[in-house]
């Protein structure tokens, strides 16, 4: 099990991440600097397929937008990246996902130390019922990243001032999570996944249940956190992958059918399925 | 390359070295909730097992085979062979000769009253029983099997330990030495205890049986599934189809709600009050007894009945609206019929519980000693769980197998209601 | 005549009338074509008509029943008493009994005194006089109400209305039943226990730290033929309490939580079944099971360890009480951990939280103000519970919290001062319905708290 070293390694496999593979996807699916590189992924919910056959590379320090229609196996694909498929009963899983070149799913890999690395943010808000402090502190106190209580206070701090949080709860820290707003709840589960400070960060449609205001404040958090961290977000809303993403990939019925940078898809996609879609004939 | 920030290198050894910590703690968690389950299931493996092993020998009872010599002068001594005189016989005196026959070398009087008392006092009544049946018997001999004290049922069943010093043992050695005699003649044998089903209680053990407590609960049972079924239908039905929510349906409901968690002895106050300070019902009757049991299982019928009515879809209430049906034509024509299976599941596992109560039966007197098997819902009876309390609170080591036995059948009956309750649901069960 | 035979009589002329008023409404309007002219169908002109046949003479019946046995012998024992010099109640209720006695029989007539014998010999006539009377007063009424609705019959009468009425408002009173449960609980209690504090004052009741009902310790005072004081057997109520919780709330938790985040569907379907047997067995079986084979273990255990176990402790009944409350702690559990949604549960593990860590941290956390209601009502399960007790537990007040000793409960002497004898006035049977008061006030607290509780939990996640 590897505990450190956490850079970009090749490891020795046929399909390297970079290197071409065989795949019906238009566009380039490998990317330069590779933190999480999909190859020949299948997912099954006991016996219906609900991703078939899937490449792709996400780019460190780059946001990343999966978009298809309701049902195209994005949020699936989205969830294999940190195992939370796992709690799935009959979720089972072929190919390979690797993170900085490590297998997640082989058998060594331990499952929590994953997730502390591929944090996850979903589509309806979920703080615990618990104070806002302890919201973002649950993360770094299980996995014993703060030593003292001055070094907790520290990482609550700044992953709220990351979220962008701060200035509004820092005068009711001790109060429930469960009273902000739903965009302020949206806010602080992203501080959340930020406090044990993952190299990515996925989204599953994170603004689908927040209003347009609410909305707007994510992406631009979104936008800023994109210096510091790798983000994978599922949407629906093509607008909002337009504005957040630098790159796009366009699933339809558990296919990956087109992956390229996101304007080059927007204006001028290299399949006919994701030209529909972008142009709103179904969706 | 190291394209990583050098913080998340830090937090990746910090997260490495807890996780080997992480996973006991994990292992250790799920083990407690194994241990849990499995305490639990080995508690009932181990009450079951040990009732069962107290209780089955319950089911057979010893016997000795006796050869009668029915003599005319003890049995019919003016030779009337009329029905009325043959059952006036002196049956203690033709067994007490008998015994002496088998025994003669017995002289002493204190003796031969233990020889005597190897055998039960019911001998004499099955042997009447025998004789008038067969009048054609007197004046022959022919051997009987008669039904064996309890304490010698209890040594030929070897749970007397003939180790023990004597004076330990509620067997001396001379009745072990008779036994010993009479099995070598093959005169003991074991049968099925019929009478533990057909009798009524009884002082001496090997006479009592249950049949007078299976019908007190019985006639219990028939009053509370006859009252709280249909009433506690209608209350549901009143609450879920008919009332407004208001303040009087919410005291209602809460009131519900707070009986169904009432003590059971509770209940059996005021039972013992109303129905037998104010209304002057009979004490001990099962009158009373179902009258109890049905206060106390109403709430559960109420609330069971209830969440039948809510798992009909209000979809099939639109439609019987739609085409004019009144709201009490709705009610009974759609939804009830719907919902029926699920009450009639809730009132199996209602009674049930009901026959399994005991509290409240003994506050309204339905513990005291009744020999006769109850015959009407005003006669003095108890019930079978009742009937288990009684036996148990006897100092009568045979008693111990017979309350176990009684328990046997108790739980017999349960499961068998339980049984099938799930049959019930599960052939009527719907999902909409 | 008897009233069941009156009751029969009674509903066989109604479902004659039911039939009557069937044809006569369709013959009103000139046989089965012209039913469209009626208000309401056939059948509900004869539930119309049977109704008012019924119903007035039955309320008649019942309310006699109730009664009527009660005014007789109160109006018998008052004609009897004035007889003879003013009475205490005492001596009241013991001319009642016997009067009651040699006319049921139960005393021979030759051994009862003349004025008794008198009593008895007027009892029994007033008994058959007014079943008679009712029999006629109730058939008279049936008649007439059945005639006079027979007769107002008419093809406008909207009879379905009025017959769904009358079912409206019966359902009505059966789910008003429970009030009345509830009123009777509380009445039966309070009067007889209002009897008590006057003889014993409710301190010494309450603060009393000495039991022993049957004993006089001063024998001059009117109403002390013993000592009152409840505490022992709050505390010996406690002790097992405390005994049966320690048992069943990890266990029961912990089975909850195995079953509903660990255990395979197969395990399930094996184990919640088993733990709900568990829940159907009698408390009486638990008793003897505690009584019979867990006391005597104890005190061997007890010998083996060098502790001194009393063969009735708090401990065997406890412990089993304990086994008894685990499937009721364990499908309560089960109920709020699956109430929890997913939503929490993924976003805790999401964050690289073990199953266990988010069972603990989250999962329970969301879950503990249903549980917590869970428990309360448990524990007002456990104060309640009687038989386990009173086969297992010991008879007499102790003040002592070691579980080891023997200790009674507030269920225990319930049933010791009430089952046997049934004389209303004495301090010692008055003293069951104070103790009586004291257990339903303290489980009606506890589950009025828990329901609310538990209610307000699963609003929460609605």
């Amino acid at each position: 099990m590897t505990t450190n070293s956490i850079q970009v390694t090749a490891a020795p496999d046929h399909s390297l991440p970079g290197e071409p593979v065989e795949t019906r996807t238009v566009g380039q699916i490998s990317v330069q600097q590779p933190v999480l590189s999909a190859r020949a992924v299948n997912i099954f919910y006991g016996a219906k397929q609900a991703i078939k056959d899937i490449n792709l590379d996400i780019g460190l320090h780059s946001v990343t937008a999966l978009i298809g229609p309701s049902g195209c196996g994005k949020s699936t694909f989205l969830r294999s990246m940190n195992r939370m498929n796992d709690t799935i009963p009959g979720a089972r899983m072929t190919g390979r996902i690797t993170l900085d070149g490590e297998d997640i799913y082989s058998g060594d890999q331990d499952v929590v130390q994953l997730r502390a690395r591929v944090g996850m943010v979903f589509q309806q808000p979920n703080p615990f019922p618990k104070s806002i402090y302890e919201n973002v502190a649950y993360g770094p106190r299980i996995h014993g990243l703060a030593v003292t209580r001055a070094d907790l206070d520290v990482i609550v701090q700044s992953s709220l001032q990351k979220a962008g949080l701060w200035s509004e709860v820092k005068d009711r820290l001790s109060h429930p999570g469960t009273g902000l707003s739903g965009g302020q709840q949206q806010r602080l589960c992203i501080a959340r996944a930020m406090a044990v400070d993952p190299e990515v960060i996925l989204m599953d449609e994170p603004c689908s249940a927040l209003d347009p205001v609410a909305t707007a404040r994510i992406e631009d958090l979104i936008d800023e956190l994109r210096d510091k961290y790798t983000i994978v977000i599922v949407t629906h809303n093509m607008q909002q992958a337009a504005r957040v993403s630098q790159r796009t990939a366009y699933f339809h019925m558990g296919e990956l059918i087109e992956v390229g940078a996101t304007n080059q898809i927007f204006t001028n996609p290299g399949h006919r399925l994701t030209e529909d879609y972008i142009t709103g004939r179904f969706g | 390359m190291n394209s990583i920030s050098d913080t998340s290198a830090v937090r990746a050894r910090r997260v490495a070295k807890r996780l080997r910590r992480r996973h006991w703690a994990e292992r250790r968690f799920r083990l407690y909730g194994l241990t849990a389950v499995l305490l639990s299931v080995g508690f009932m493996v181990f009450l079951f097992a040990n009732i069962i092993g107290k209780g089955y020998r319950a089911f057979e009872q010893t016997y000795i085979r006796v050869d009668i010599n029915y003599a005319e002068e003890l049995i019919d001594p003016n030779g009337t062979r009329l029905a009325q005189d043959l059952a006036d016989g002196n049956y203690q005196g033709v067994i007490k000769a008998s015994m002496r026959a088998q025994f003669p070398d017995v002289v002493e009087r204190s003796e031969q009253r233990k020889l005597y008392g190897l055998l039960s006092e019911s001998a004499e009544r099955a042997l009447k029983d025998h004789v008038v049946g067969n009048p054609g018997l007197i004046g022959h001999s022919d051997s009987v099997w008669l039904l064996a004290d309890d304490h010698i049922d209890l040594l030929v069943k070897g749970e007397i330990s003939t180790e023990a010093a004597e004076e330990d043992r509620r067997v001396d050695d001379q009745e072990i030495k008779w036994m010993a005699a009479l099995t070598a003649g093959h005169r003991v044998e074991r049968h099925f205890n019929w009478s533990f089903f057909t009798e009524g209680d009884s002082r001496e053990p090997e006479q009592a049986g249950i049949l007078g407590a299976v019908k007190g609960s019985l006639f219990a049972l028939l009053i509370t599934i006859g009252l709280s079924f249909p009433i506690g239908v209608a209350a549901a039905l009143y609450l879920e189809e008919f009332a407004r929510r208001d303040h009087f349906t919410d005291v209602i409901e809460v009131n519900i709600n707070n009986l169904a968690a009432v003590p059971s002895i509770v209940f059996g106050i005021l039972g013992l009050s109303v129905f037998i300070q104010f209304f002057g019902l009979p004490r001990s009757s099962p009158l009373v007894g179902g009258l109890v049991l049905t206060l106390m299982t109403l709430p559960t019928i109420i609330i069971s009945s209830r969440a039948a009515l809510k798992a009909v879809p209000p979809s099939i209430r639109q439609a019987a609206f739609g085409i004019g049906a009144s709201r009490v034509q709705m009610v009974l024509h759609h939804v009830l019929p719907l919902a029926l299976p699920g009450m009639l599941t809730g009132a199996i596992i209602g009674m049930a519980r009901a026959l399994g109560e005991t509290a409240p039966l003994l506050m309204i007197g339905m513990v005291s000693f009744v020999a006769d098997v109850p015959t009407n819902l005003s006669s003095a009876a108890t019930a079978l769980p009742v009937q288990v309390y009684l036996w148990s609170s006897s100092a009568e080591q045979a008693f111990v197998e017979r309350t176990s036995a009684a328990i046997m059948v108790l739980l017999a009956f349960l499961l068998t209601m339980n049984l099938l309750a799930v049959i019930l649901r599960n052939r009527f069960e719907r999902r909409w | 005549m008897l009233t069941s035979t009156l009751l029969l009589i009674l509903i066989g002329c109604s479902v004659a009338m039911y039939f009557v008023g069937r044809s006569r409404s369709i013959a009103l309007v000139g046989g089965r074509s012209g039913i469209s002219k009626l208000n309401s169908l056939p059948g509900h002109y004869g539930l119309w008509v049977a109704a008012w046949c019924l119903l007035p003479a039955l309320a008649i019946v019942l309310a006699w029943n109730a009664l009527g046995h009660r005014l007789i012998v109160s109006a018998v024992v008052s004609q009897a008493s004035s007889v003879t010099a003013p009475m205490s109640p005492g001596q009241r209720s013991l001319l009642l009994s016997d009067i009651q006695n040699v006319e049921d029989g139960t005393v021979p007539l030759a051994l009862a005194s003349p004025s008794v014998k008198a009593a008895a010999f007027e009892l029994r006539r007033l008994e058959q006089l007014s079943h008679s009377a009712v029999a006629v007063l109730a058939l008279c009424v049936m008649l007439l109400a059945g005639g006079l609705t027979w007769h107002r019959l008419s093809p406008t009468v909207r009879a379905r209305h009025a017959v769904e009425k009358v079912f409206r408002v019966g359902l009505a009173a059966c789910s008003t039943l429970a009030i009345f449960i509830t009123i009777g609980i509380v009445a039966s209690v309070l009067f007889e226990a209002l009897r008590f504090f006057h003889l014993v004052p409710v301190t010494d009741f309450l603060f009393g730290t000495q039991w022993s009902p049957q004993m006089a310790i001063r024998a001059d005072q009117v109403g002390s033929s013993g000592a009152f004081g409840a505490v022992p057997l709050f505390l010996g109520t406690l002790v097992i309490s405390v005994v049966a919780m320690g048992v069943s709330i990890p266990i029961g938790l912990f089975a909850a939580i195995y079953l509903a985040e660990y255990a395979n569907r197969r395990v399930r379907a094996i184990a919640k079944p088993l733990l709900e047997l568990l829940a159907g067995i009698p408390t009486v079986v638990y008793g003897f099971f505690a009584a019979l084979t867990v006391g005597p273990l104890l005190v061997n255990f007890g010998r083996v360890i060098g502790v001194a176990v009393a063969p009735e402790s708090g401990l065997a009944a406890g412990l089993v009480m304990g086994v008894m409350i685990i499937p009721f702690v364990s499908s309560l559990a089960d109920d709020m951990i699956t109430a929890v949604p997913k939503a929490l549960r993924d976003g805790s593990l999401a964050l690289g939280a073990t199953r266990s860590e988010t069972i603990r941290k989250v999962v329970l956390r969301a879950a503990l103000p249903g549980i917590a209601g869970g428990v309360l009502l448990a524990v007002s399960r456990a104060i309640g519970e009687t038989m386990i007790v009173v086969m297992a537990a010991g008879l007499t007040g102790t003040m002592t919290a070691n579980p080891f000793r023997s200790v009674t409960t507030v269920t225990v002497q319930i049933v010791q001062l009430l089952v046997g004898d049934s004389e209303f006035d004495s301090p010692k049977t008055l003293a069951a319905f104070a103790l009586g008061l004291v257990l339903f006030a303290a489980t009606l607290a506890l589950n009025f708290i828990a329901l609310v509780i538990v209610r307000k939990y699963r609003e929460q996640y609605q």
